[in-house]
């Protein structure tokens, strides 16, 4: 079947089979920051923005896409460029394989909530798995540059 | 205690690769290699313990797609190991690439080959295997000297000698002592005897095992892995599929977290022959399910410890027995199991009269374990950290108390470690600023919150090593370029470490020059000098030490270029600076002219190549103190508070050092109250998605803080241990304790889930 998304500002047309993933479908563009880390929807690594909403990649089907504006961290490098600066100075970036789907999420969080708390953010990003970091070293990083922002 | 003024080292720089992985480019396995590459999928046996008598490949083969199907007629009949180990490896041979007798539910049966997964996916629904189906040996304390043998062939092989005997199920035993254990024991005013159970935790890194293979220009294998140990893995290729070594190159990119579980050659062998029989490029990806029923988890144990005390609290006997099931195969099942024993018995060196350590390794027809952070001495520390607070409650003394009576101090000689000395050791530091920063006084009394819930408190210490001492050899090569900056080339894995950052900011010390003009590459078999790989916590200690010692080695042959230059003797001349200065006089040259120098006529190339290997492993140390708050109805355990305090001696970036920390921790948090493995009727572990296996999220641990006490290791490149395992180490003895303290029961067992909490009742 043929479907129309508009990938990171680019109309892509192609002609896919009816059961492939969103996942699948954004790689095999060049979108290769999106990552798989399970098949249960579980880890949030393939993390992205369908019309401006975080979505897991893995549980959208390409065919459901249709139509719909999808982005992924190529196609946000600058947004993302403000704040992960202030993650890498906590060496909290680490192996990195979780990265791109925890920052897409960061991005989402940042939009709908500019300034906020802790708590909010763990909540936030709860679905964002990492097994590296232990999750302080994020949350210091995006504390800093909401500290920044205000200084 | 030794404190240099550094300029690079000690320093919390970003990782060379930070924005990299930040902003998410594509530098992983799958990312970097080539579309058109075959997808490779195993056939797994439902069975554990079988013999294939019949398999079809005929119909699977003809799926529109399919390239080819390979069996066990097909693939080489010499056995190999797959552990990442210094050869000759102390695990056995055991293994073929597909074997007719299949020996865990998962176990390879099949390797198919197609243009896509889809049609990979669908040969392997339409392969007919007909299987002879053998009673398993599941349970590891029946194991050794069961009359059904997980190996019972002939060439079975062990070239190392560890008192394994496939005949026995033994993969391995091992005995050592000092004093007599039983008469210090019988004169103890009290001793502590109990069994500690640990299971098969999965490393759970967010990239699963991957391996991409092609012909190169040469007509060689190229193999592109995610793997911590590219020159091990070449060994066990070559091994595997009866081809020279050099006819091999290994190489890894960035990879997606290993914890040890890419210590193993888990991927690499199945691609690798699908490339060598179809000279096509082709690529391996576990799935998740994959990872937890083929992988390689921890070695679960039974650890029986008795410790022996004074009234007072004076611990003077460990006695010390380990029971480890290293599944199916037997990677890492000899090496694991001694680190138990001699990475927590050493711990209460101070009055310690006597010790006994001694251990038997089994195979069972379960899923093969091997590396996992920690390696043993997680299992072992749950076992002796949880006796000593089981001593301490019984005496009723503080167990941090109890714990600055007993524990090692800087200058002892350790007998339960190798005989070592403990040149750096801030133990005692450790302890003290954590109490302080924990408040443990304040915290380690039960309150009742008054709605069901309680808070209270538990410690833990913690040791490892930081190598395999006089065996695995770490190197480097740094090379000076025109623009006066630095190459370094390494064979150590960075796998998200940090190691290719920290190993630089040593180029910069030694050299003087910033970090930015040191650029590091590794690890590609073809390129790096040869290293182990990155595993025992040894990069920093090991390679570290290999590139202090080729930046000595360069700056030598810097002078020797500038002697030529300056036409003088090299005696006049000495590095300083970053620069070579020619002595009592005004005079320097530059890197930049001694490169110039060195590519102009000369016959003095500015590089320099060196090893290093260690005849000690000097232990890190850390204490960890945990508050909980848990609900006496449900059972449920909340993680309020986690402090702690670490002595890896000179930390070379503490940003990333308290990373790893914090890390591990979390790690450890997640093994003792929410990873469980079970076995499922098929004998495979039912935890095989994150569904069941529920690793920790952002909301499943409280406030951690971690600090450090420095100490100076005078063996180690400018004074730093290791940091990368110790840190798991201590949530498992320190949660325990605190869930006593609230309930009145141990929990031997791990994990400590709500509903053993709530259906537990106290044992007196």
């Amino acid at each position: 079947m043929e479907i129309k998304i508009k990938l990171n500002g680019k109309m892509v047309v192609d002609n896919i089979e009816a059961d492939l993933l969103l996942i699948d479908f954004v790689r095999s563009h060049g979108c290769r920051s999106v990552k798989r880390g399970c098949e249960s929807s579980n880890c949030g690594l393939c993390t992205v923005l369908m019309d401006g909403k975080p979505v897991l990649s893995c549980s959208v089907l390409a065919a459901r896409a249709d139509g719909h504006t999808v982005q992924t961290l190529e196609g946000l490098q600058e947004e993302a460029s403000n704040f992960v600066g202030f993650i890498a100075d906590q060496g909290a970036d680490q192996c990195g394989f979780c990265n791109p789907g925890f920052v897409m999420n960061t991005i989402s969080l940042l939009r709908e909530n500019p300034d906020p708390t802790d708590d909010e953010i763990r909540a936030y990003l709860s679905g964002n798995l990492c097994r590296c970091t232990g999750y302080e070293g994020q949350l210091r990083g995006i504390r800093n540059y909401l500290n920044s922002r205000k200084d | 205690m030794e404190h240099k003024n550094y300029k690079a080292i000690n320093q919390s720089v970003r990782k060379k690769d930070s924005m990299q992985l930040l902003l998410g480019k594509p530098v992983y396995t799958d990312d970097i290699t080539s579309d058109d590459a075959l997808v490779v999928k195993l056939l797994r046996s439902p069975h554990a313990n079988a013999i294939v008598q019949d398999i079809n490949v005929t119909i699977a083969k003809k799926v529109p797609g399919v390239v080819d199907i390979y069996t066990w007629k097909d693939v080489p009949k010499q056995r190999f190991e797959i552990a990442g180990q210094t050869y000759p490896e102390p695990s056995p041979y055991d293994r073929l690439i597909i074997d007719r007798h299949v020996r865990f539910s998962g176990d390879i049966v099949a390797i198919i080959a197609a243009e896509t997964e889809k049609a990979a996916n669908k040969a392997m629904k339409l392969i007919k295997v007909k299987y002879e189906v053998l009673e398993p040996v599941l349970d590891f304390h029946t194991a050794k000297d069961n009359p059904i043998l997980v190996h019972p062939e002939e060439d079975w092989a062990q070239y190392c000698p560890v008192g394994g005997d496939n005949k026995r199920n033994l993969v391995s035993t091992e005995f050592h002592a000092d004093g007599d254990v039983e008469a210090i024991l019988s004169d103890c005013d009290i001793v502590i005897d109990h069994k500690y159970h640990t299971k098969a935790y999965n490393q759970a890194m967010m990239e699963t095992f991957r391996t991409y293979c092609e012909m190169d220009r040469y007509g060689r294998l190229h193999v592109i892995s995610s793997t911590q140990i590219v020159f091990h893995a070449r060994r066990i290729l070559s091994q595997a599929l009866g081809i020279p070594k050099s006819r091999i190159r290994v190489e890894k990119p960035r990879i997606g977290g290993g914890f040890g579980a890419k210590q193993t050659a888990v991927s690499e062998v199945y691609p690798a022959f699908v490339t060598l029989k179809t000279g096509r490029p082709c690529e391996l990806i576990f799935t998740r399910e994959e990872c937890f029923i083929g992988g390689c988890p921890r070695h679960e144990m039974e650890i029986h410890v008795r410790l022996g005390a004074s009234k007072d609290g004076i611990i003077r006997a460990i006695d010390f027995h380990a029971l480890s099931n290293s599944g199916a195969y037997g990677e890492h099942g000899p090496t694991t199991v001694g680190l138990t024993g001699t990475k927590s018995i050493p711990m209460y060196t101070s009055n310690l009269e006597a010790y006994r350590f001694d251990c038997e390794v089994v195979y069972t027809n379960t899923v093969s374990a091997g590396a996992y952070r920690g390696y043993g001495a997680t299992q072992g520390l749950f076992a002796v950290e949880s006796a000593v607070n089981e001593l301490a409650e019984k005496l009723h003394i503080d167990p941090t108390s109890i714990r600055d009576k007993n524990m090692v101090k800087e200058g002892m000689v350790m007998p339960a470690y190798y005989g070592e000395t403990a040149n750096a050791c801030a133990l005692d530091r450790c302890l003290d600023h954590c109490r302080r920063i924990f408040n443990w006084e304040e915290k380690y009394p039960v309150r009742d919150m008054g709605n069901g819930k309680v808070r209270t408190a538990g410690v833990a210490m913690a040791m490892q090593g930081s190598c395999i001492s006089n065996l695995d050899v770490g190197s480097a090569t740094v090379k000076l370029n025109e623009d006066g900056g630095y190459n370094l080339l390494i064979g150590a894995a960075d796998m998200g470490t940090g190691c290719d950052t920290i190993l630089s900011q040593m180029v910069a010390e030694s050299m003087g020059c910033s970090v930015d003009n040191v650029a590091v590459f590794g690890a590609d078999t073809d390129a790096s000098p040869y290293d182990s790989g990155s595993y025992a916590s040894s990069t920093t200690y090991i390679t570290g030490m290999a590139v202090y010692k080729a930046c000595e080695s360069l700056k030598k042959r810097m002078c020797a270029i500038a002697a030529e230059m300056l036409d003088c003797n090299v005696d006049e001349l000495a590095f300083e600076d970053g620069q070579v200065i020619r002595l009592g006089t005004d005079t320097t040259v530059s890197p930049v002219d001694i490169t110039y120098k060195a590519q102009c006529n000369s016959n003095l190339v500015a590089e320099a190549t060196e090893s290093h290997a260690s005849p000690v492993s000097p232990p890190p140390y850390m204490v960890g103190m945990v508050e909980i708050e848990l609900d006496k109805l449900t059972g449920k355990v909340d993680i309020l508070d986690y402090k702690a305090v670490v002595d890896c001696g000179i930390p070379i970036n503490p940003a990333l050092a308290r990373v790893q920390t914090e890390g591990g921790i979390v790690q450890g948090i997640g093994h003792t109250l929410m990873e469980n493995v079970t076995f499922n009727r098929f004998n495979r572990p039912a935890e095989s998605s994150f569904l069941q296996y529920k690793i920790p999220t952002r909301l499943d641990m409280g406030k951690l803080r971690v600090e450090f006490e420095h100490s100076y290791e005078p063996t180690g490149p400018f004074g730093a241990k290791s940091i990368g395992e110790i840190v798991i180490n201590t949530p498992g003895p320190a949660i325990a304790h605190a869930i006593y303290r609230a309930t009145g029961v141990w929990h031997r067992e791990l994990p400590i889930t709500p509903e053993q909490i709530a259906l537990s009742k106290p044992e007196e």
